[in-house]
């Protein structure tokens, strides 16, 4: 058994290697060492609870521990690399669920210990610990049915949801004071507000939308880290350390995320997109013209430079295979190739990078987009893959478009272009992309995969 | 059933084109058709009646009667339009507004359709088709070449042991594709290049390929261009031009002029007078020679010399001296031609009238006379936005007003919090004291760290902190030993969701980590 002072000891040891592990994953090269740290950090924290003062019950806790860590390994390794969002979600929730659990137990335990202001404070710690994750637990299960498919992918816009919102905030605020003032803290304001909370996370991201997703999971993933700082209430050092460190962490991803779509986190956060658009957008001259696999292969022999663009529609038509080896095939014709990924491509920050990483191209010809913009009117042929708002020129040219502003990838500056795309369909934010009718753009319809096979087998 | 596409010797003297190539052959017959040439079709060309065996192509004596389609380069002839029979397609030159006879001749053989090559859109969907863009490259480029073999000098300037030699001044009319090509011809030899062209806009073509643009200060309001090309000046204007190329005459060494009309002749732009102040040995090149030539000397398809020694060229036929590259060329202008014909790949022409291009080029269809088309609108550009007006000092106003503004929500936000921060220290305990230094440092820590972390690790980065955040286990695993049975089953479950979290949240990391490489 270890005493306390090892414990704490081994705990400092534990929130350093943890702030190691996130600053390696500042660079590929140190990244794999920092999952090592954080590896080692937790098994540190664990065991050095586990074999410390207060923890007797290891009956249950080895094979509990034991079947979760299968659990665990089991979909780490089927987990598909589109499906990345779906898991990151539910595993958020899961967070979620832990510290609802804390929280009640922490109520339960806590029954008669404390006075006066600590007491005061220890009951709001409950409180807060339990309601943020109650909302992280119900949250992410919605992002999750989002993100996979099994719910719509829509906005859900309820008439008077600010309102309902609120409501649930005021009554929650209520059920505190009723919490706080019993003695000893009657269960049943908790219950209720744990339901209410339940509620309220699943309508939060009920009201957004598809392409929002990136700043949503990014968002619960810090509310699953200010869920872990209940550390207040248990007087526990560790986990007021990790909780904060995740908490920024997933605040300032969010962060990224709205301020790559040029919108505050608010307007993302309730949901829609806000009807600020004052005026009529500018109408669109021109005509979309569909080209043909033969006479894309033809433009890719002759050009010297190629970017490839790809958005979500390259994740959903399992293209990160086909388009790394048309990469590949392109380079060793002496060809120039690289990929521009927006910030907020995909349903997750980062999303493009972690497929075509699967799909095994190299990262440094992954660039970003303020890496190529400036590169874009020397390009030869520039293929847009199932991505639309992030290059839609409307954002610079039309101020009264709904996403003016946003920055985007300027691909329409380079010598051709042409857009691998399922229909005419518009994009999430329905807004008209001016790009499709350019005079250097062509469409080619049809899932992305199935165009990169037949130029694939063109090219042979 | 597939179309026979059969491709007739040309019969015009010095022809020495070819409207098919082995290359475009191969290229053809995937859309579907089947090919034929007439014997020693290629030869002038250098291609040889083997290489279209070669490539799969039909050598025969006579492919009028039995082609479904049939592709040539020049006009047809009178005798030619007579042989084309009804139903079929002809796809070649036919400059069918000088042409009215032939158009005629034509369309009462009742074909299918004609598709003249030179009449195709100067729209950018179309270039790849624009065989008179193709040819006038050819032209350009020839132009210099004729101009270097017939001029005595060295177009660069040599510093040499036998003494200074100056660079060869060339002075080109006309910017279009041809008078481009020239430039860049003129240029790479090492000559010095001036150009002057009416249409103020293509300075910085001129500019680009590495000529002086002449400029002439004149407010030219209507010079703009129909179609892309040139319209008719003024005759003011064209004084004011005619100033400038004599000031010039007495200069250079080589002029070449490109300048054409569509549907008109060649304006007369190189005087006589200008000739006879030209130095003996100059060379001017009339590219315009076919339309009567923009020099008053100029005689068509010939190379004349004048009194004070200046060779005028007025060949008509540039592009069929270099015709193996003219072939090549106007060859794949034909297929991309087809492409567009043959949407469906099954070797069956669709004259799509919906089309544009196609509209455009297409002069008779059905039997009847579709030509001229409608106008075109070369460029989809969206309607300008009338622009806000803003008023600069308005501007720094408001500005100043949004700086205050700011300074004052700090300085309200940095009050709240040292009042928020006084009240939780009266009265909250000192062991809340000390976590909130260290969760506040915290914040600040990770803040930092993570910021610096790369856009594509966000992912691993998310799984990562995800995996962090399963931390919560230290919480329930306190608890599991409780004597509560509740609170011990509560910590239990949360035992294992935390659980699971960690080892899926680090492994799937792991596995995305392992991903990446470098190149």
């Amino acid at each position: 058994m270890l005493s306390q002072g090892s414990v704490t000891a081994a705990y400092i040891a534990a929130s350093v290697l943890f702030i190691l592990s996130l600053s390696g994953l500042s660079k590929q090269e140190t990244a794999k060492n920092g999952v090592f740290y954080g590896v080692i950090g937790m098994a540190i924290a664990i065991i050095a609870t586990v074999l410390g003062p207060g923890v007797t019950n290891y009956l249950m806790l080895v094979p509990v521990i034991a079947l979760a860590g299968l659990v665990g390994w089991y979909v780490a390794n089927k987990v598909e690399m589109t499906q990345m969002p779906e898991l990151v979600a539910i595993l958020h929730s899961f967070v979620g669920l832990a510290a609802v659990f804390v929280g009640f137990n922490s109520h339960l335990e806590g029954l008669g210990k404390y006075v006066g202001a600590a007491r005061t404070i220890h009951n709001v710690e409950i409180f807060l610990g339990v309601f943020i994750g109650a909302i992280t637990f119900t949250g992410s299960i919605v992002a999750f049915g989002k993100l996979s498919g099994k719910m719509s992918g829509n906005a859900l816009t309820l008439p008077g949801r600010h309102m309902l919102n609120l409501a649930a905030i005021v009554v929650s605020v209520i059920l505190a004071i009723i919490f706080c003032m019993g003695n000893p803290e009657p269960s049943w304001p908790l219950v209720v507000m744990m339901l209410i909370a339940f509620v309220f996370g699943a309508h939060l991201v009920m009201a957004i939308g598809g392409a929002d997703m990136p700043v949503v999971v990014s968002m619960l993933n810090s509310y699953s880290g200010w869920a872990a700082a209940v550390g207040f209430m248990l007087g526990n050092y560790l986990l007021i350390v990790t909780g904060a460190l995740v908490g920024s962490s997933g605040a300032i991803l969010s962060y990224i995320m709205c301020a790559a779509m040029n919108r505050s986190f608010i307007s993302v956060i309730l949901g829609g997109w806000g009807g600020e658009a004052t005026g009529a957008q500018q109408e669109v001259e021109g005509e979309m013209v569909p080209t043909n696999v033969d006479s894309v292969v033809q433009q890719l022999d002759d050009a010297d430079s190629v970017v490839f663009v790809p958005g979500y529609g390259l994740a959903v038509a399992q293209a990160q295979g086909a388009v790394s080896e048309l990469a590949k095939k392109l380079r060793a014709k002496g060809k120039e190739v690289r990929f521009a990924i927006h910030p907020v491509a995909g349903r997750l920050p980062g999303h493009m990078n972690v497929l075509l990483a699967e799909a095994k191209v190299p990262y440094d010809y992954v660039l970003e987009m303020d890496e190529i913009n400036g590169d874009l009117p020397q390009t030869d042929f520039v293929m847009i893959l199932g991505a639309n708002d992030i290059v839609n020129p409307a954002a610079q040219d039309d101020p009264n478009s709904p996403i003016a502003g946003m920055p985007v990838l300027e691909v329409w500056k380079a010598k051709n272009v042409v857009i691998s795309k399922r229909g005419q369909g518009r994009g999430y934010s329905g807004v008209e992309n001016p790009l499709f009718f350019k005079d250097n753009s062509r469409m080619l319809y049809g899932d992305a995969k199935d165009s990169l096979d037949a130029i694939l087998k063109q090219m042979d | 059933m597939a179309q026979l596409i059969g491709v007739p010797n040309e019969v015009a003297e010095d022809e020495k084109r070819v409207a098919l190539t082995p290359e475009t052959a191969g290229r053809i017959q995937k859309l579907g058709y089947k090919l034929q040439i007439e014997r020693g079709a290629g030869e002038s060309a250098n291609f040889s009646d083997a290489s279209y065996r070669e490539a799969g192509v039909e050598v025969v004596d006579d492919v009028w009667g039995s082609s479904d389609i049939v592709m040539k380069v020049r006009q047809p002839t009178a005798g030619e339009a007579a042989k084309l029979g009804s139903g079929k397609t002809l796809i070649s030159f036919v400059w069918p507004a000088q042409n009215e006879d032939l158009v005629k001749t034509l369309s009462a053989q009742k074909p299918h359709a004609v598709l003249a090559m030179d009449q195709v859109p100067r729209i950018s969907r179309a270039q790849k088709l624009d065989a008179l863009s193709s040819m006038a490259n050819i032209a350009g480029y020839r132009a210099v070449v004729e101009a270097a073999n017939n001029f005595g000098r060295f177009f660069t300037g040599q510093v040499t042991a036998a003494g200074k030699v100056p660079p060869a001044k060339v002075l080109v009319i006309g910017a279009g594709v041809a008078g481009l090509a020239a430039i860049g011809a003129a240029r790479s030899m090492g000559a010095i290049v001036r150009s002057f062209d009416i249409r103020p806009e293509v300075a910085e073509q001129i500019e680009s390929m590495g000529a002086e643009f002449l400029f002439l200060d004149f407010d030219n309001e209507d010079a703009g261009t129909e179609g892309g090309y040139a319209k008719p000046s003024s005759p003011e204007f064209r004084e004011k031009q005619l100033e400038l190329f004599r000031a010039q005459a007495s200069d250079v060494d080589i002029v070449i002029t490109t300048a054409l009309i569509p549907g008109r002749p060649a304006p007369k732009l190189w005087l006589e007078d200008m000739v006879k102040s030209m130095k003996p040995g100059s060379v001017i090149v009339d590219l315009a020679a076919e339309q009567g030539g923009n020099c008053d000397l100029t005689v068509p398809g010939e190379r004349i010399v004048t009194d004070n020694d200046v060779t005028v060229i007025g060949y008509t036929d540039m592009a069929s001296r270099m015709a193996a590259q003219s072939s090549q060329l106007y060859g794949t202008n034909l297929r991309h031609m087809l492409d567009d014909l043959t949407p469906e790949k099954n070797g069956v022409p669709n004259v799509n009238m919906d089309d544009v291009v196609i509209r455009g080029c297409t002069v008779i269809k059905d039997g009847a006379v579709t030509f001229p088309p409608p106008p075109v609108a070369t460029s989809a550009a969206p309607k300008p936005v009338a622009a806000v007006k803003i008023d600069p000092e308005e501007e720094a106003r408001k500005a100043e007003a949004a700086a205050s503004k700011a300074a004052m929500t700090k300085g309200i936000m940095i009050a709240l919090a040292a009042g928020l921060l006084a009240l939780i220290g009266l009265t909250a305990p000192a062991d809340f004291l000390s976590y909130l230094i260290v969760f506040i440092l915290s914040v600040i820590v990770g803040y930092y760290v993570i910021w610096n972390v790369s856009h594509s690790l966000h992912t691993p980065l998310m799984a990562v902190t995800n995996a962090i955040s399963g931390i919560i286990i230290v919480g329930a695993l306190l608890q599991v030993s409780s004597s509560n049975t509740l609170v011990q089953v509560l910590a239990g479950i949360g035992v294992f969701v935390a659980a699971i979290n960690i080892f899926g949240g680090f492994l799937v990391t792991r596995r995305m980590l392992a991903m990446f490489q470098k190149s």
